[in-house]
């Protein structure tokens, strides 16, 4: 593999302090601190005049589908998609078909991904057997078998007494849990939030309040059991809030919110479009801003895309029947941009931060640096070029992206995976 | 104005002036309905599919009447005839109606947009006969239409929707309409049932029965369903009639002149005692024969008839 001699970019690498124009050197598929002039040579250059060099992007929150819904995507897809959006490292939920829940379909998912992705890709299993939520799922033998965190991901575990085992199984693995917080007794055929949308559409509304109360209840377990909960999606304005003051307490929670979620209210599901179909639904404008708040203070913690593909044939439907979820991975960088560096005047650096040292940081992966020896994964985007999303023509076996067909500005150009070129200028080279 | 649109899915969108079309093509087709022979040759030649995917019986029989008035050719489907229960999708089941080469759907379906989901795909005209808890269009225009017979104009009146708001398409409807024509609308019910984010639409809500209903010009009352109780919105059915049933006391609270008004099926000594939805402010059965020339008015106009040639049509 020949070294790689990036050449006048704007460097951004938060975890070393790093903001500045400048050269970036990979060589053995490390970041170098330089190359010899001979190594210089022989090196591949590439001129990034104009373009940001960051670390490989971090998703802790991703659904690839495989296996059993392969129709909608696999790990190979996913993983394209994934290059494609300048990210180098994911987390898959496991709510696979059958879920990951055994040894035996971690280890199946793992071949899967040594033989098919062109990114790193990490899983997760399941807290409950079968994701049923009424008996704890083998954690330890999971973890064994490779898994980084835990998660019913796609559901929520109800009840209150086996999370707090759950708690305190998995503090001895030292493997977080993660959570969709979703109380199902108020959210019982709800299909978008309820409001004032819901109540004019006549759509079954899940209210802000059904979120609330479960990250409470992460909380106080967190608080109790000492064992760390990340909450995933957080999409309301009151969950911003009990997280800020139980993060001020000290309690070890974390939470993601999404690229949809800061971008977008529920008035967009206004003509029953089920591209804007998803759960935790797009909540109000006030809930939007109090998560754009809470990633500028530190409350939230990441930026995470819930890449959640479904087929067009799934999603054409009444607004009632059609899954939830939305494609993230190829726009999550553009439309944060968009909403947080333009409209909210946030650092680029933070925006970097939030997909790089701090998803990578949560789940312990070796990522989100450019620090000298660390695995080169390197993003290079544009932060400035318009480009019309298709995502028909994306990498991604399917296309439900409320995107589709617009204009976003800030395209990633290249994406490196130790030292490999993997996505360069709209194609997969891996 | 010419009429232009091809579809009816909502009154949200309905201007002001096209609701006056309906209700003056309506008030044509009535005459026609009071004649020996009810019947005129406006949609012969045409077929109109009415597909009940849920449950009904006067929408659908006065959909019927309506195009049989007008001379068209009905085929009517319910969810239990259709490939639904086979699991064809509901693009599948109205395209292949479209290919059978219908003129029209007459849809009724339980999931809020679904009409709006089929105009964009059927290149033939969609009518809301109800879709979920989100509009039901004609029931909205037959009862401002009866609300005009008895009361002429609409504007500044007091008219108050009582019971299940929150899962009706039929106060919604209502709601749209009579704001574009200027009536002061009052929702009342259980905060369960009645939520305060019905604000938004431009009506007053209250859980307070006697001061909505006092000098109320329009009562309209909505059905209780029973399974709205056990899934716990309120505590009995007992208890509702206890404070929200219409029981004679509480009608000498309305105008004396006021109009009572049910779009059925009535639940009797729940939400209405009989001796009211019987006596002679009820307008209930009016309700249902002007559900039928309001219903050609639609299929009429969608069909691409003008409301000035409606006596000669």
């Amino acid at each position: 593999m020949p070294s790689l001699w990036i050449s006048n970019a704007r460097v951004i690498d938060p975890a070393s302090k790093r903001d500045a124009v400048g050269d970036l050197f990979i060589s053995n598929g490390k970041i170098v601190a330089s190359l010899s002039s001979a190594e210089k040579k022989k090196a591949k250059k590439i001129d990034a005049k104009g373009l940001v060099a960051c670390p490989g992007l971090v998703d802790i929150h991703v659904h690839f589908r495989e296996p059993g819904q392969m129709h909608k995507e696999t790990i190979e897809t996913g993983s394209r998609a994934a290059a494609a959006g300048g990210f180098t490292s994911v987390v898959c939920m496991p709510n696979t078909a059958p879920v990951a829940d055994t040894a035996g379909t971690i280890q199946q998912i793992k071949d899967a991904i040594a033989r098919t992705a062109c990114i790193k890709v990490y899983q997760t299993g399941c807290i409950t057997v079968g994701m049923k939520g009424q008996a704890l799922a083998p954690i330890g033998s999971l973890k064994r078998a490779g898994v980084i965190a835990i998660t019913d991901d796609g559901d929520c575990v109800q009840s209150n007494d086996l999370m707090r085992r759950a708690c305190e199984y998995a503090k001895m693995f030292d493997l977080p849990l993660m959570d969709h917080c979703q109380d199902h007794s108020m959210t019982v055929g709800a299909v978008m939030n309820e409001g004032v949308v819901s109540t004019r559409l006549g759509l079954k509304g899940w209210p802000n309040a059904a979120e609330d109360i479960i990250v409470s209840r992460n909380v106080i377990l967190a608080t109790y059991t000492g064992a760390h909960i990340h909450m995933q999606h957080i999409s309301s304005k009151a969950s911003v809030e009990l997280l800020r003051r139980a993060k001020a307490r000290g309690v070890s929670v974390t939470a993601e919110a999404t690229p949809h979620h800061i971008a977008l209210t529920d008035e967009a599901c206004g003509t029953y479009d089920t591209h804007f179909k998803m759960n935790p639904p797009l909540r109000t404008e006030e809930d939007r801003i109090a998560i754009i708040e809470g990633l500028r203070d530190g409350t939230l913690d990441i930026l995470a895309t819930d890449h959640a593909p479904h087929t067009d044939y799934e999603k054409d439907k009444e607004f009632d029947y059609a899954p939830n979820g939305i494609l993230g991975l190829e726009t999550a960088l553009a439309v944060s941009l968009e909403i947080l560096v333009r409209k909210n005047k946030f650092k680029l650096a933070t925006v970097v931060d939030l997909f790089t040292r701090k998803p990578a940081q949560l789940l312990k992966l070796e990522a989100g640096t450019l620090a000298d020896g660390a695995p080169a994964d390197v993003c290079l985007f544009d932060p400035n070029e318009k480009w019309v999303y298709d995502a028909k023509a994306g990498f991604s076996k399917s296309s439900n992206s409320p995107w589709h067909g617009q204009e976003l500005r800030g395209r990633v150009k290249t994406t490196i995976v130790d030292g490999k070129v993997v996505f360069n200028n709209g194609k997969i080279s891996a | 104005m010419p009429w232009t649109r091809r579809h009816l899915l909502t009154l949200e969108e309905l201007s002001l002036h096209e609701i006056d079309q309906i209700h003056a093509t309506a008030a044509a087709f009535k005459k026609i309905l009071g004649r020996s022979v009810k019947k005129v040759p406006a949609l012969r030649g045409k077929t109109i599919v009415n597909l009940f995917l849920e449950p009904s019986t006067r929408t659908r029989m006065a959909f019927d009447m309506a195009a049989k008035r007008l001379s068209a050719d009905v085929i009517s489907l319910d969810g239990s005839s259709s490939s639904t229960t086979k699991g064809e999708t509901l693009r599948d089941t109205a395209q292949n109606i479209e290919a059978l080469q219908a003129d029209m759907i007459v849809i009724r379906h339980s999931a809020a947009g679904s009409p709006l989901y089929l105009s964009k795909i059927l290149g033939i005209p969609v009518i809301n006969a109800g879709d979920g808890s989100h509009e039901h269009p004609t029931q909205g225009l037959l009862d401002t239409f009866t609300m005009r017979e008895h009361l002429g104009s609409l504007k500044g009146r007091k008219v108050v929707i009582l019971g299940d708001i929150l899962f009706s398409r039929v106060a919604r409807s209502n709601i749209h309409a009579l704001t574009k024509f200027g009536a002061n609308v009052t929702i009342v019910g259980p905060s369960t049932l009645v939520p305060r984010t019905f604000e938004a639409l431009g009506v007053t809500v209250s859980h307070d029965l006697k001061s909505a209903l006092s000098d109320a010009d329009v009562v309209m009352l909505l059905r209780i369903q029973h399974e709205r109780q056990t899934a716990g919105m309120f505590p009995s059915l007992g208890e509702y009639t206890g404070l929200f049933g219409l029981n004679k006391t509480r009608a000498s609270w309305l105008n004396p002149k006021a109009i009572i008004m049910h779009p059925g099926p009535i639940n009797r000594g729940v939400e209405i005692d009989s001796e009211l939805a019987d006596g002679n402010n009820s307008v209930i059965l009016e309700q249902v024969t002007n559900g039928i020339a309001v219903r050609m008015a639609v299929l009429y106009l969608c069909s691409g008839g003008q409301p000035e040639s409606v006596v000669s049509a």
